[in-house]
C-alpha cells in the first residue's frame, strides 16, 4: 500500500496511471450517478413521514461523505508532501481542496433545502450541520493560505501544515459541537429513527455514493493533471526569464 | 532556560513600552464588550443570558488583534533567524513567545473579566467559573493563534487571513469555556466542560508549539 503510494509520487508514473484510470472512473461515475439518481429520485419509495423530500438524501448524504473523505485525503497527501517532500502529493492536495469545498457546499446547501420542509427552517445549528460548516471554513482557510504567497511552493507548504493541524482538530471540533448541541438543543429537532433505513432506500443510496466516489476520483485526476501542467509551465517560464536576464 | 526568560522579558518590554500592543488589546476588549448592549439592546435579562458568550468571543477577538505582529516583527528584524539558529529548541522559544503573548493579551482579559461581567449583568454566581474558564482557555487562544501567526509569515495579506485560519480552530475551546459558565447558570455539572477545556490546553500545548515551530522554519528557509 505504502510502496504503491510512493511509486505514484513519480509524475511520469502518475500520468500513466491517470490516463489508464480516468476512463474507468468516468464510466463508473456516469453509471453510478445515472442509475442511482433514477432509482433514488424517481423509483424508490417516498418516506412515510417526510414524503418526497426524503429524496434530498440521495444527493446530500453522499456529498457529505465525499466532503469528509476529500479532507482526509488532502491531509494524507499534505503529510506525505511535508514528510517525504513528494511535491506531487502537495500539488494533489491543492487540487483536491476546491473539490472538497464544493462537496461541502453541496452538502450544506442540500441540507438547508432539506431542513426547510422537515424542520421548518433553512438553517438550524444542528450538530452535523455545524461541524460540516466548520469543515467548510477549514477548506476555505487552506485555499486562502495556499494562494496568499508570491512563492507558490511556500504557500503550499504552509497550507499543508494547516491541513494537518485541521485533521487533528476535526475530531475535537466534531466532539465539541456534539457536546455543545446536546447542551443547547435537547433532541427536539433531531430526526428520529436514524440508524434503521429500509433496503429500498439503502440500495439507491449506496449506488449513488459509489457514483459520487468515482466522480470524485475522476475529477481529482483531471484537476491534479491540470495543476501539474500549471506548475510545470510556471517553472519553464521562470527558467526562460532567468535565461533572458 | 535563560533564552526562554530573555525572550519573555524582551517581548513583555516591547508590548508594554509606549505604542505597545498590551494596552491597546485591553482597551479593545473593554470597548468591544461595551458595544454589544448597543447591538442587542439594554435589556438586563437578555444581557445576562448571553454575557458569558459575549465575554468569551470578545476575548477570542482580542487575542487575535496582535497575532499578525507576533512573529512578523521578528522575521523583519532578523531575530527569528537567530532564534532558529540558537542551541535552544525552537519549540521552547515559541513557548516563550506564546507566554509573553498570553501575559499581554490573555491575562489582562482574565483580570478584567469580572468588571465586564458586571457591566453586562452576568450572574455573580458564575463570576468565579468565568475567571477560571478564561484562565484555562486564554492560553489556548494564544497557542493556537501562534500557529496562525507563524503560518502567514510572508503572505501578501495576512490580517484577515489569520482570522480565517485561526477562528475555526478555536471553536472547541470556545465551546467548553462558555459551557462551564453556562453550566453554573443552568445548575448543571461544571467539572466536565472545565476538565475538557484543561485537556485541550494540555494536549494542545505540545502540538501548537510543534506546529508553530515547523511553520517558522518554513518561513525562514
Amino acid at each position: 500500500m505504502t510502496t504503491s503510494f510512493h511509486r505514484l509520487a513519480n509524475p511520469a508514473r502518475f500520468q500513466k496511471f491517470a490516463r489508464r484510470a480516468l476512463p474507468w472512473s468516468w464510466a463508473v461515475a456516469v453509471l453510478g450517478l445515472g442509475s442511482g439518481f433514477v432509482w433514488g429520485l424517481a423509483l424508490s419509495p417516498a418516506d412515510y413521514q417526510q414524503g418526497d423530500t426524503v429524496r434530498v438524501m440521495y444527493v446530500h448524504v453522499p456529498a457529505a461523505w465525499m466532503a469528509m473523505a476529500c479532507y482526509a485525503l488532502m491531509a494524507l497527501l499534505s503529510a506525505s508532501f511535508l514528510v517525504w517532500k513528494h511535491q506531487l502529493a502537495g500539488i494533489a492536495a491543492l487540487a483536491a481542496a476546491p473539490v472538497g469545498a464544493c462537496f461541502t457546499a453541496i452538502a450544506l446547501i442540500t441540507g438547508s433545502l432539506w431542513g426547510k420542509p422537515t424542520w421548518g427552517t433553512w438553517w438550524v445549528w444542528d450538530a452535523r450541520l455545524t461541524s460540516v460548516l466548520v469543515l467548510f471554513f477549514l477548506y476555505l482557510g487552506y485555499m486562502a493560505l495556499a494562494g496568499a504567497f508570491d512563492d507558490r511552493l511556500r504557500g503550499l507548504r504552509a497550507a499543508s501544515l494547516l491541513a494537518l493541524v485541521g485533521i487533528i482538530n476535526l475530531p475535537i471540533i466534531k466532539f465539541s459541537v456534539d457536546w455543545w448541541n446536546t447542551l443547547h438543543q435537547p433532541a427536539s429537532i433531531l430526526r428520529a429513527g436514524g440508524p434503521s433505513i429500509h433496503a429500498s432506500m439503502l440500495w439507491p443510496l449506496a449506488i449513488t455514493a459509489l457514483g459520487f466516489a468515482a466522480f470524485l476520483v475522476a475529477i481529482l485526476l483531471v484537476r491534479i493533471r491540470s495543476e501539474l501542467a500549471l506548475w510545470r509551465t510556471e517553472a519553464l517560464m521562470r527558467r526562460q526569464t532567468r535565461g533572458m536576464t | 532556560m535563560t533564552t526562554f526568560g530573555a525572550l519573555v522579558r524582551r517581548d513583555l518590554a516591547l508590548a508594554t513600552l509606549r505604542g505597545g500592543d498590551a494596552a491597546l488589546t485591553l482597551v479593545f476588549f473593554v470597548v468591544a464588550v461595551a458595544v454589544f448592549p448597543f447591538g442587542v439592546g439594554p435589556d438586563p435579562d437578555l444581557l445576562a443570558r448571553i454575557s458569558a458568550g459575549i465575554i468569551w468571543v470578545t476575548a477570542l477577538l482580542a487575542s487575535m488583534t496582535s497575532l499578525e505582529r507576533l512573529y512578523r516583527v521578528d522575521l523583519e528584524d532578523g531575530s527569528l533567524e537567530i532564534m532558529a539558529l540558537s542551541a535552544q529548541p525552537l519549540e521552547l522559544q515559541v513557548a516563550a513567545k506564546c507566554l509573553a503573548h498570553w501575559v499581554t493579551s490573555g491575562l489582562p482579559v482574565v483580570v478584567l473579566s469580572p468588571l465586564m461581567a458586571m457591566l453586562i449583568n452576568l450572574d455573580m454566581a458564575a463570576w468565579w467559573i468565568l475567571i477560571v474558564s478564561l484562565a484555562i482557555g486564554t492560553p489556548v487562544l494564544s497557542l493556537v493563534g501562534s500557529i496562525g501567526g507563524a503560518l502567514v509569515l510572508g503572505a501578501r495579506k495576512s490580517g484577515a487571513l489569520i482570522g480565517l485560519i485561526v477562528l475555526p480552530l478555536q471553536v472547541p475551546v470556545l465551546i467548553f469555556g462558555i459551557g462551564a459558565v453556562e453550566a453554573v447558570l443552568r445548575g448543571g455539572p461544571v467539572w466536565p466542560p472545565l476538565l475538557i477545556e484543561a485537556a485541550i490546553l494540555i494536549a494542545g500545548t505540545p502540538l501548537a508549539l510543534w506546529a508553530s515551530a515547523v511553520a517558522l522554519r518554513m518561513a525562514i528557509e
